[in-house]
């Protein structure tokens, strides 16, 4: 069977979890004699180091595009009007000025810069011309549907959501889309009506829709008004090829580490964290706070930490690269995931391959698996620190929860996945 | 006769590594970034320094002693002349002997001590005076205290001491209690005599006149200024004309030495303006170039003046706010003094100086998040791309100090 699907970003160079998720996806279904046509919109280098079975596909190199750009620019500017930009929240929330962020950006430009040669133009990023961008890969959706063969479309997320849609008008082949995370998860107070309504139109004219849990599927049920026989849930898995650093790392301080690790945007919850560390200073010396990540959040995050005037025991790592992440994660002694809406949530899962013990927020996919781990609501930050406390408190606690929670990660692989995923192929092609 | 009074203040920080992450912390004690405080100081001294500092010293040979002015130049810029290029520091030595120069004395790590810790503020005065006296052979008798921070009780606290002199901004808000002589137009209050400080007749308050002070140091090459280009001519005529008025004596000309060829590069013109300047000044008006420790041979006080709250020099606000107005910032500034006792307790030479260096008033500049016409002001001088990763460096070299306080303290 050969698929035909869209992405907006495969590792090594990534901004967000999306391309993370999608290579453990594409490399399952490759082993498992799956071939696939694997679509983004730029090459940041590296990419095409998959399994044989992929072919990546660059749309900003695919020539075959070009004939169907003839009338792009006309065509194209009047789509825009028809976009209501002031809305507009971006996929990976950019904020102006702050270094670890345009660090993050430069890496990524100077790696685009790269290119020499571009049809289409793209950066493939979750920038300001994010909109611009995903209404652009339509053009290749179409391209690909007329000039490629495959027996099902499946698609990543509502950027590529308009895209897919044309590959399946173009190639009448069945699609479908893969929900990672919905607008309502990633601003959840603002959502954009924008990328609601392009998440609407994926949705129904969808075949099928994967969900990452059951918590994203009572989502797109409650938001968006899919009927739920619609939704096959089919959960991530997490990568165990992860390098244990834990016995070389020397903490240079005996207090114990408490990790946040992920952007610092409302979504994640990074204040809950702020407010159970204050409350836990209060009663505990012996213990440090640390929040590794970027985003929007971070200059009010900061300046309320200032606030309460723990610098001597909050700190901030900025945006971390993957052995930093490795690095951290192995000085860490309790991770928490205090996210206020989290679809599945990879992190916690790494943290148990570190051996830490996790908390996590119960409005997420991973509380589903984690059936072991302490759960509480995200906004209930006194019962954050007790539980807190608690494992702090007590080695053979900390210790139960990690070996009671990697069983419930046994439940999970990335073998499971790609059946279930075949499966769903299956029955789309037969029909 | 009525007299010029030229004051510049020399400061070069020793800036933190903007890549001190938290992983450094317990590992790492080194803070400083060498090659970048190295950089920039052999970029303003190729500048500033060396060009503007000949230039001075020509015209003071050139005038016969006519011309004078004053410096108080940091300990931290101090460190930095004897680090990077020492034969900086013999031109200020061969000024000195001249007799035209004044050193003044102030905390010699350029910080905010007195706000925080008067213990702390002595000792910096004392061995920045010492430092001055060692240097140059000048035994201070004027106090400045950073950024112009001033306040009754700074004032004192110099008194005794032993200065007799005080050096403070002219703000607005402190001179709307004198009478209405030294008004002019567009409800502004100009200091035009020698003051002294409230209950301190001994001591001699010397107010700058931010209005001409700032014509030099922030809008001499600003284009959309109306009064643009300054001349020689015009600068000159404009206090001549200013203190022919019955009653006023003296105008205090304070800024940043730096204005001249840094602040201002050598292009926009601003040495050779110095240079007609003072020829002006000297052939063609009846005023006279003074230097804070003679003031009070010149001019008698004209009434004291009272300032139960912080002043400074800096911002539209002339007050604290630029070093501890937000959160951050103060949670800097509690951070490093509540560390004191136990720096002070471990009685190490090196830690102690670490300690010191982390209280210059810089590093919390650089924290600073006004924004708007100050902002650019801020920015001007901030190395770090936010005032948030400033604070999260210093944050971090902070905490590792204090792990190695404590490690000291096990294990001495």
């Amino acid at each position: 069977m050969k698929v035909l699907m869209l992405g907006w970003e495969l590792p090594p160079v990534i901004s967000g979890g999306l391309g993370t998720a999608c290579k453990g996806i594409a490399d399952s279904l490759a082993k498992n004699n799956i071939d696939l046509i694997f679509v983004i919109p730029t090459g940041r280098g590296g990419e095409s180091a998959l399994d044989s079975r992929i072919r990546v596909i660059c749309a900003d190199k695919y020539t075959p595009i070009e004939k169907y750009l003839k009338n792009f620019n006309e065509k194209y500017s009047e789509e825009f009007k028809s976009i209501n930009f002031s809305d507009f929240s971006p996929y990976h929330t950019s904020y102006e000025g702050l270094s670890h962020e345009t660090v993050e950006q430069n890496i990524i430009e100077k790696i685009s810069s790269q290119k020499e040669y571009s049809i289409l133009n793209f950066e493939g990023n979750y920038g300001r011309n994010l909109f611009e961008e995903v209404m652009k890969y339509r053009y290749i959706g179409k391209a690909l549907g007329e000039n490629e063969s495959f027996e099902v479309i499946h698609a990543h997320d509502w950027m590529t959501y308009p895209a897919a849609i044309c590959a399946k008008e173009a190639s009448g082949k069945p699609l479908v889309v893969h929900v990672h995370s919905t607008e309502y998860d990633r601003s959840w107070s603002n959502p954009s009506k924008g990328i609601i309504d392009i998440e609407r139109e994926g949705f129904d004219k969808a075949d099928k829709i994967i969900a990452v849990s059951y918590y994203t599927k009572n989502i797109i049920v409650s938001e968006y008004g899919i009927n739920p026989d619609k939704i096959d849930v089919v959960y991530n898995a997490v990568n165990k090829n992860t390098q244990f650093l834990r016995y070389q790392i020397r903490k240079s301080f005996d207090d114990k580490i408490v990790l946040f690790l992920g952007r610092i945007t409302q979504q994640k919850g990074p204040e809950y964290f702020l407010e159970a560390a204050v409350k836990i200073l209060n009663r505990m010396d012996n213990v440090r706070f640390v929040m590794s990540g970027s985003g929007d959040m971070f200059p009010k995050i900061v300046s309320k930490m200032a606030e309460y005037d723990i610098a001597d025991k909050f700190h901030f790592t900025g945006f971390l690269s993957d052995t930093m992440v490795e690095k951290i994660f192995a000085m860490s002694d309790i991770y928490v995931m205090p996210s206020v809406s989290e679809p599945f949530g990879i992190s916690p899962f790494e943290a148990l391959l570190y051996d830490i013990p996790i908390v996590i927020s119960k409005q997420s996919g991973a509380s589903e698996i984690l059936g072991n781990a302490p759960k509480v609501d995200f906004d209930n930050t006194d019962e954050l620190a007790a539980v807190i406390i608690n494992l702090l408190e007590d080695d053979m606690l900390r210790e139960a929860v990690v070996s009671q929670c990697k069983e419930d990660m046994q439940n999970i692989s990335w073998a499971n996945s790609a059946a279930r995923i075949i499966e769903i192929y299956n029955r789309l092609a037969i029909i | 006769m009525a007299s010029l009074c030229f004051y510049f203040q020399i400061h070069q920080p020793f800036r933190l590594k903007t890549k001190y992450s938290f992983f450094e912390i317990g590992n790492n004690h080194i803070y400083e970034d060498d090659s970048l405080n190295k950089s920039i100081f052999n970029k303003v001294s190729k500048n500033c320094y060396i060009p503007a500092t000949k230039l001075i010293l020509d015209l003071v040979e050139k005038f016969k002693g006519k011309f004078r002015v004053s410096f108080s130049i940091s300990g931290a810029a101090l460190e930095q002349f004897q680090q990077f290029d020492p034969s900086v520091l013999d031109l200020f030595k061969n000024l000195y002997q001249s007799g035209c120069a004044e050193f003044l004395a102030e905390t010699y790590y350029h910080s905010l001590a007195f706000l925080f810790s008067p213990e702390e503020f002595r000792h910096q005065a004392e061995k920045h005076k010492k430092t001055i006296t060692e240097l140059f052979g000048e035994n201070p008798v004027t106090f400045r205290n950073t950024e112009l921070v001033y306040s009754n009780a700074i004032a004192l606290e110099a008194k005794n001491m032993g200065f007799k002199n005080i050096l403070a901004e002219g703000a607005d808000k402190i001179l709307r209690q004198l009478s209405a002589d030294g008004n002019t137009s567009d409800n502004h209050s100009f200091p035009y005599k020698l003051y002294c400080p409230k209950g301190l007749p001994d001591m001699n308050l010397l107010l700058r006149n931010y209005r001409f002070s700032d014509d030099i140091a922030f809008r001499f090459s600003e284009k959309k200024w109306k009064e643009y280009p300054l001349t020689a001519e015009k600068y000159t005529k404009w206090l001549s004309d200013a203190l022919s008025i019955t009653q006023r004596e003296i105008i205090n000309l304070f800024m940043d030495y730096e204005t001249f060829g840094e602040h201002h590069s050598s292009e926009t013109g601003i040495l050779k303006f110095l240079e007609d300047f003072v020829s002006a000044v000297i052939n063609e008006t009846d005023l006279e170039f003074i230097m804070p420790k003679e003031v009070s041979q010149k001019h008698k006080q004209s009434g004291e003046i009272d300032v139960p709250d912080n002043i400074s020099w800096a911002d539209k606000e002339r007050d604290l706010s630029a070093w501890a107005g937000n959160s951050m910032q103060k949670s800097a500034l509690n951070m490093i003094y509540k560390i004191e006792k136990n720096i002070k307790k471990l009685d190490d030479k090196d830690i102690t100086h670490l300690w010191r260096r982390l209280q210059t008033s810089d590093h919390f500049y650089y924290m600073s998040t006004k924004g708007f016409q100050d902002g650019d002001v801020h920015k001007y001088f901030n190395y770090f791309t936010t005032p948030y990763d400033a604070y999260i460096v210093y944050c971090n070299v902070v905490n590792d100090l204090s792990e190695l306080i404590k490690k000291r303290s096990l294990s001495p």
